[in-house]
C-alpha cells in the first residue's frame, strides 16, 4: 500500500500561536448551519423511529388541543352566522310582570313586526293514556321566530298550531309518552290537538329540552288555560324585527332607562352573539386545558425518552467533540433532530386533531344551539403546530442541556464521570421556562391571572406529588426489600429501581392519568349520591307548587287521599330588594365602593315567613325572632354566605318590593343551612305576621312510596288542579343522572386523550427501555433462565409499575375528590370502593398487558438471534 | 528539531467528596515534532489520563501543557475543539468510528468540520489508501474490527494533524490485523511526517517507536530512547 498525503502536516511552517482568534473565527465558520442540520439529519439515521416514538406521546395531546381549537373556531363562526336565528329576531324585550300601560306603551313605539309570548312550567297531561310531565309551556303569539324556524315533523305544523287549538310538542317528549301528531294533550283547563313535533326551536339545545321539554301552544288560549293566576310565575317576552336600516343597538341604548325602571330586560343579536359565543369560549378553554394536561404528560414522557437517547449517545457526541465539534454545536446537533421530530409529531397531532374534530359535535351536540359545520380551522391548525413544536422543545432541552457537559474524554474511558448528573444552572431557566410557558398557556386559556396560577400550581404540585411518591416507593422498595421472596419476585421488584428505570416517568403520567379518570368518577357519584342518598330515606320524593292559597287544603287533602304523607306545606312570596340602607339598585351600580354583588338588587327573592328555624337551619349570628313586632322594624333573617357574597351585614336596613308594596326590613341574624337533602330552603326568612295577605303560593313536599303511585297520584292532581306543577325528584335524578353523563362523556372523552397519551408514553418507554434491558435478559436466558422465568419476571415489572401508579394515582383523586366534595359541594365523601377497585386492576391490567406486548420480541426468540438483530 | 509538545510539572487529581485521587503526579516531558514516542504502563498508572491532558481534552489539576508553544489551560473549551481539529489526530482502542455514518462519512467529519471543499472525494481517497475504497459505504457495525480501525486511520489522518494520539490502538484486535494496523500507523506517519504519540500495553508495539516513557502510579518511572529500554 503506497501512501501520499502530499505536503505533510510535519512539513508546514509553524506559527507560535497555534490558534488565533482569526482562526477560531473561520473556524466556527467552517462547520455552519447547514453542516449541523445534514450532521443532524445522519446522526438520525438509526434512530428516526425510536425518535418518533419519543415524539408519539405528544401527538394525542397536540391533536386534543387542534380538535378543541378548530370546534371553538368553527362554533364562533356558526355562532356570528346564525346569532339571528339563536334569538330570532331582532330584538327581545322579557319581564316577569304582566303587561302593564307603562310597558305596553314601550313595546308600541318601538314599531316593527312583534310577537309576544308567555312561558312558564307547568303540568300537561297526554290524554290518551294519562301520562303527566312538568313542561314549559310556551304561548305564542305572532310570526316568531323571524330569523331560523320551528323545525316541525310535519313542517306546516309550525305555522299552522298558531291559528287552532293545537299545540307542538317536544318530540322526545312524544317518543316518551308514545304520542302521535293527531292526539291530545291537556295544558291547564284546555285541551290541544298535538299539530306537531317540535324539532327545533331558537336557541334550544338537547339539553335543555332534555330538562324542560317545550311546548308551544298558541297565546289566544293562555286566558283559557287557567295557568296565568296571581303569584304565578310567568316569563313574559316579546320578540320584535325591524326594518334593515334601524340600529337595534342605539335604538336600546335609548329605551334602557325606560327598560329598567320596569324591571324588563332586552336581549339582542349582538348581545345573544356575544353570550352564547362567551359561554362556547369558556367551554373549549376548559376542555383544552384537559387537553393540555394531555399534552404536558406527553412531554414528561418526551423528556425521559430524550433523556435515555442522549445518554445513549455519549459516546457519539464525544468522539465528535474529539474530532472539533464545539459543546455548543453538538447540543445544536440534537436539538435540530428534536425540533425536526417535534415538527412531524405536530403535523401528525394536527391531522389527527382536524380527524377528532369531525367528531367533536357529535359528542357535545346535546348542548350545541347551533349547527357546526367543521371545515380546518386554519388558526388552530397554526397554534397546534407552534404549541407542539415549542412544548416539545422546552420540555426535551432538559435532557439536551447535557450534551453541553459531554466531555471528549468519554471517547477515551467510558467510565469517565457520568456528565448527565452534574448540576446546570441552565436546568433551572428551563424549569422556569416551562413553568413561564405553562402559565402563560392556561393564562390565554382563562384570562384571569389568579386561576392561571391556581391551574399551574396544581398541575405542578400534581407532578411534584406524583414524583415524590414515586421515588418515595422506589427508595422504600430498595431499602425494605423482602429478600426472602423467591427470586422472581425480587428481581420483577428489583427492576423498578435499577439504572435508566422508567420507574418515574411511567409513576407520573400513568398515576395522573388515572387520578383525572378517577377524580370524575367520584365527583359524579357525589353528585349522584347527593340525590339518590335524599330520596333514598323516608324523605320527600315528590314536590308540589304553585299552589294558589285557596287550593292548599284541598291538595293536601288529595295528597292524604292516596295515602300519602304531607311532610312541609311552604308558603312562597315573590318580591325584590329595593334599596340597602337606602342605597337603591342604581346608586350601588354608580358606586361599587359600596361592595354590594351585582346581582343583589337584579334577582327575584322567593322568601318565605314561619315562626320557627327548621332542622337545616342554624342561626350563626344575632337573634331569630319568629314573630314580628309591633314596634320598630320587622327583622328578617340571610342565609351566612348568601349575606357574606352579597355584601350585607346583621344590622343592615332591607326595603322590598313585595308585588308593588315597599316593606322595610332589618336583617337581624344570620343563618347557616344545610342545602342537602330534600326540603326548602330559603335565602331569606320573614317572621309571621307580615307577609300573610301578601300575593302567595304554596309549595307542599310529600312522598310517594312507588312509581305507580307516583303516577296516578299526578294524573289526578293534574285533572284537580292543572295549575300546580309537580317536581317528581325520581325524574329530577335521572334528568341529573343524564345530564351528568352527557357532561361527564365530554370530559371523559378528553381526559381519555391523557389515558392514551399515559400508554403511549408506557408503550414508549418499554420499547426504549428494551434496548437496556436486552443485555440482562439475553444473560438471564444464557444462564439458563426460562423463557417462563423470564415471562414473569417482566409480568411482575408491569404489575408492580401499574400497582404503584394506579395507586399513587388514586390516592391524589382521593384527596382532590374529598377536596372538592367538602368544600365545593359542601357534602361527605365517602369513595365507593368497587368502582376504585375496578380502575386499579383495570390500570395494572393495561400496564401488564402493554409491558408484555412490547417487550415479546425479547421474550419469544434465542439470545444470539436477540443479540444479532437488536444489539 | 523543534518541540512539539511540552509539558511541565503537570497533575491530575481526581476528587470524590473528601477524598483525592492524584492520577498524574508532576509529569514533564517534551516531544519533537515528526517523532515517535510511546506511553507504556500498568493499569491504572494514568496513561489515558496522560493521553488526554497532552490531546487538550481534558485540564490538568496543576502544571502547563503547551503544544506548538501555545499553554493549552489557556485556551477556552471552543478553541481547544478549533485545535483538536486543526492540529490533533485521534486513533481509539474501541475505532470510535459514529455508528450512524457511513465509512466515508466518518472520514469526511474533520474536514466538513473544517469547512474544506470536495471533501468526498478526498475521503474516499483516504479509504482508497488504507484499503477500504469497496467499503466506503457501509456503516460501523457492517465492518470487522480491523476494517473499522482503518476506517478510524484514515479518519485521524484526513485533517493532516500535527500530532497523533492513538491509545492503545491494536487493543481490541486479534494478532494477524494488529500487525496490519500497525503497519498502516507507521506507514502514514512516516509518510506525513506526523509526531505520533501511542500509548499501549503491547512492548512490541512500543518498540516500534523512538522513545518510551514508562508511567507508574502517576509518576515517569523511565523515559529513554527505545534501544535502551527493551
Amino acid at each position: 500500500m503506497h501512501l501520499s498525503f502530499g505536503e505533510g502536516a510535519g512539513a508546514r511552517p509553524m506559527d507560535h500561536k497555534i490558534i488565533s482568534k482569526k482562526e477560531l473565527r473561520l473556524h466556527n465558520k467552517g462547520y455552519n448551519f447547514l453542516w449541523l442540520m445534514h450532521m443532524a439529519w445522519r446522526d438520525s439515521r438509526k434512530s428516526r423511529s425510536r425518535l418518533f416514538l419519543f415524539i408519539s406521546s405528544i401527538i394525542l395531546g397536540i391533536a386534543a388541543l387542534v380538535a378543541i381549537y378548530s370546534l371553538g373556531n368553527n362554533l364562533q363562526d356558526e355562532v356570528n352566522n346564525q346569532a339571528g336565528s339563536l334569538l330570532g329576531a331582532d330584538l327581545e324585550i322579557s319581564g316577569s310582570q304582566p303587561t302593564t300601560r307603562a310597558i305596553q306603551r314601550i313595546v308600541d313605539t318601538l314599531g316593527g313586526k312583534r310577537s309576544a309570548q308567555q312561558s312558564f312550567a307547568s303540568m300537561v297531561m297526554f290524554t290518551k293514556n294519562g301520562g303527566t310531565r312538568l313542561t314549559e309551556v310556551r304561548a305564542l303569539q305572532g310570526a316568531f321566530p323571524y330569523y331560523g324556524s320551528l323545525e316541525t315533523s310535519p313542517v306546516p305544523a309550525g305555522h299552522t298550531f298558531r291559528n287552532n287549538q293545537q299545540a307542538l310538542v317536544d318530540e322526545t317528549l312524544m317518543l316518551q309518552y308514545d304520542a302521535k301528531v293527531g292526539d291530545s294533550i291537556k295544558v291547564g283547563d284546555v285541551t290541544f290537538a298535538i299539530a306537531g313535533k317540535l324539532l327545533n326551536a331558537p336557541g334550544q339545545t338537547g339539553l335543555s329540552a332534555s330538562i324542560a321539554p317545550i311546548i308551544y301552544i298558541p297565546l289566544q288560549y293562555m286566558k283559557q288555560t287557567a295557568l296565568a293566576q296571581k303569584g304565578s310565575r310567568i316569563s313574559y317576552r316579546y320578540y320584535f324585527k325591524f326594518n334593515s336600516n334601524v340600529e337595534v343597538e342605539k335604538l336600546v341604548q335609548d329605551i334602557k332607562p325606560r327598560l329598567e325602571a320596569n324591571d324588563l330586560h332586552y336581549e339582542t343579536v349582538e348581545g345573544q352573539k356575544e353570550d352564547t359565543g362567551r359561554f362556547f369560549s369558556n367551554l373549549t378553554r376548559f376542555l383544552s386545558l384537559v387537553g393540555f394536561i394531555a399534552l404536558l404528560l406527553g412531554c414528561t414522557g418526551v423528556a425521559s425518552a430524550v433523556h435515555v437517547y442522549i445518554k445513549e449517545k455519549v459516546n457519539a457526541i464525544a468522539v465528535l467533540r474529539c474530532l472539533g465539534v464545539k459543546a455548543s454545536q453538538a447540543f445544536v446537533i440534537y436539538l435540530i433532530q428534536i425540533i425536526g421530530i417535534g415538527f412531524i409529531g405536530s403535523l401528525i397531532g394536527t391531522a389527527l386533531g382536524v380527524f377528532i374534530q369531525q367528531f367533536l359535535p357529535y359528542v357535545i351536540k346535546d348542548i350545541l344551539p347551533v349547527k357546526v359545520s367543521t371545515p380546518v380551522s386554519g388558526p388552530a391548525v397554526l397554534q397546534g403546530m407552534t404549541l407542539g413544536i415549542i412544548i416539545s422543545v422546552l420540555f426535551a432541552l432538559l435532557p439536551l442541556l447535557s450534551i453541553r457537559k459531554i466531555s471528549p474524554l468519554n471517547a477515551l474511558r467510558v467510565s469517565y464521570e457520568p456528565p448527565l448528573r452534574q448540576s446546570d444552572p441552565m436546568k433551572w431557566l428551563v424549569y422556569a421556562l416551562i413553568i413561564i410557558f405553562v402559565y402563560g398557556f392556561t393564562l390565554i386559556q382563562l384570562e384571569n391571572w389568579k386561576k392561571a396560577l391556581y391551574f399551574t400550581g396544581s398541575i405542578t404540585a400534581a407532578l411534584l406529588i406524583l414524583t415524590a411518591i414515586a421515588r418515595a416507593l422506589m427508595w422504600m422498595i430498595r431499602h425494605f426489600f423482602p429478600s426472602s421472596w423467591n427470586y422472581l419476585w425480587r428481581q420483577g421488584l428489583a427492576n423498578l429501581y435499577r439504572p435508566n428505570n422508567q420507574t418515574t416517568i411511567l409513576i407520573i403520567s400513568i398515576g395522573l392519568g388515572t387520578a383525572l379518570i378517577c377524580t370524575l368518577l367520584f365527583v359524579q357519584s357525589v353528585l349522584i349520591n347527593r340525590i339518590t342518598l335524599s330520596t333514598s330515606t323516608n324523605q320527600p320524593n315528590i314536590v308540589l307548587f304553585d299552589i294558589q292559597s285557596k287550593q292548599e287544603d284541598s291538595v293536601a287533602a288529595l295528597a292524604k287521599k292516596f295515602g300519602l304523607p304531607v311532610n312541609e306545606r311552604v308558603p312562597i312570596v315573590n318580591m325584590r330588594l329595593e334599596d340597602v340602607n337606602g342605597i337603591t339598585a342604581a346608586q350601588a351600580r354608580n358606586d361599587s365602593t359600596k361592595g354590594f354583588s351585582r346581582w343583589l338588587f337584579s334577582r327575584e327573592y322567593r322568601v318565605t315567613y314561619r315562626d320557627s328555624l327548621t332542622e337545616s337551619e342554624k342561626i350563626t349570628d344575632g337573634t331569630w325572632k319568629g314573630k314580628a313586632g309591633v314596634s320598630g322594624l320587622p327583622e328578617v333573617s340571610l342565609e351566612k354566605n348568601f349575606a357574606k357574597r352579597s355584601g350585607v351585614k346583621r344590622g343592615d336596613k332591607l326595603t322590598f318590593n313585595v308585588q308593588g308594596s315597599l316593606m322595610k326590613t332589618i336583617v337581624g341574624s344570620l343563618r347557616e343551612v344545610n342545602w342537602g337533602g330534600i326540603q326548602t330552603n330559603f335565602l331569606v326568612l320573614f317572621p309571621t305576621g307580615l307577609l300573610e295577605d301578601a300575593p302567595q303560593f304554596h309549595v307542599l313536599l310529600t312522598r310517594v312510596p312507588s312509581q305507580q303511585v307516583s303516577a296516578n297520584f299526578q294524573q289526578a292532581m293534574v285533572k284537580a288542579y292543572p295549575n300546580v306543577s309537580i317536581i317528581d325528584l325520581g325524574l329530577v335524578l335521572h334528568v341529573l343522572d343524564d345530564l351528568l353523563s352527557k357532561i361527564g362523556f365530554v370530559i371523559r372523552f378528553m381526559a381519555g386523550f391523557s389515558i392514551v397519551t399515559g400508554i403511549v408514553v408506557l408503550i414508549s418507554s418499554v420499547l426504549i427501555s428494551k434496548y437496556q434491558r436486552l443485555q440482562e435478559s439475553v444473560l438471564l436466558r444464557t444462564l439458563g433462565g426460562s423463557r417462563k422465568q423470564i415471562f414473569a419476571i417482566t409480568a411482575l415489572e408491569y404489575f408492580f409499575l401499574g400497582a404503584l401508579a394506579a395507586f399513587t394515582g388514586i390516592l391524589l383523586a382521593l384527596a382532590a375528590s374529598w377536596g372538592l366534595a367538602y368544600y365545593t359541594f359542601e357534602t361527605p365523601f365517602h369513595p365507593e370502593v368497587l368502582p376504585v377497585v375496578v380502575l386499579f386492576v383495570l390500570v395494572c391490567l393495561l400496564t401488564v398487558i402493554t409491558g408484555l406486548a412490547n417487550s415479546r420480541g425479547i421474550l419469544n426468540r434465542s439470545p444470539l438471534e436477540v443479540l444479532r438483530v437488536e444489539v | 528539531m523543534e518541540t512539539i509538545l511540552n509539558l511541565h510539572g503537570v497533575s491530575k487529581i481526581y476528587k470524590s467528596g473528601s477524598r483525592e485521587l492524584t492520577v498524574l503526579d508532576n509529569v514533564s516531558f517534551s516531544i519533537d515534532a515528526g517523532s515517535t514516542m510511546s506511553i507504556i504502563g500498568p493499569s491504572g498508572s494514568g496513561k489515558t489520563t496522560l493521553l488526554g491532558l497532552c490531546a487538550g481534552l481534558d485540564r490538568a489539576s496543576s502544571g502547563s501543557v503547551e503544544l506548538q508553544y501555545t499553554k493549552l489551560e489557556n485556551l477556552n473549551e471552543d478553541q481547544l475543539a478549533a485545535v483538536r481539529n486543526k492540529y490533533i489526530g485521534f486513533i481509539f482502542q474501541n475505532f470510535q468510528l459514529m455508528p450512524t455514518l457511513t465509512a466515508v462519512e466518518n472520514v469526511m467529519v474533520p474536514l466538513e468540520l473544517r469547512g474544506e471543499k470536495k471533501v468526498r472525494v478526498r475521503s474516499m481517497d483516504l479509504l482508497d489508501k488504507v484499503g477500504l475504497a469497496d467499503r466506503s459505504h457501509h456503516y460501523p457495525a457492517q465492518l470487522s474490527g480491523g476494517e473499522q480501525q482503518r476506517v478510524s486511520i484514515a479518519r485521524a489522518f484526513s485533517n493532516k494533524p500535527l500530532i497523533l494520539f492513538a491509545d492503545e490502538p491494536t487493543g481490541n484486535l486479534d494478532a494477524e490485523t494488529s500487525s496490519i494496523i500497525v503497519k498502516l500507523i507507521f506507514d502514514l506517519n512516516t509518510e506525513a511526517g506526523t509526531t505520533l504519540v501511542l500509548v499501549t500495553h503491547d512492548a512490541d508495539l512500543a518498540a516500534k517507536t523512538q522513545r518510551i516513557i514508562q508511567l507508574k502510579g502517576g509518576r515517569i518511572m523511565a523515559d529513554r530512547p527505545t534501544m535502551e529500554m527493551v
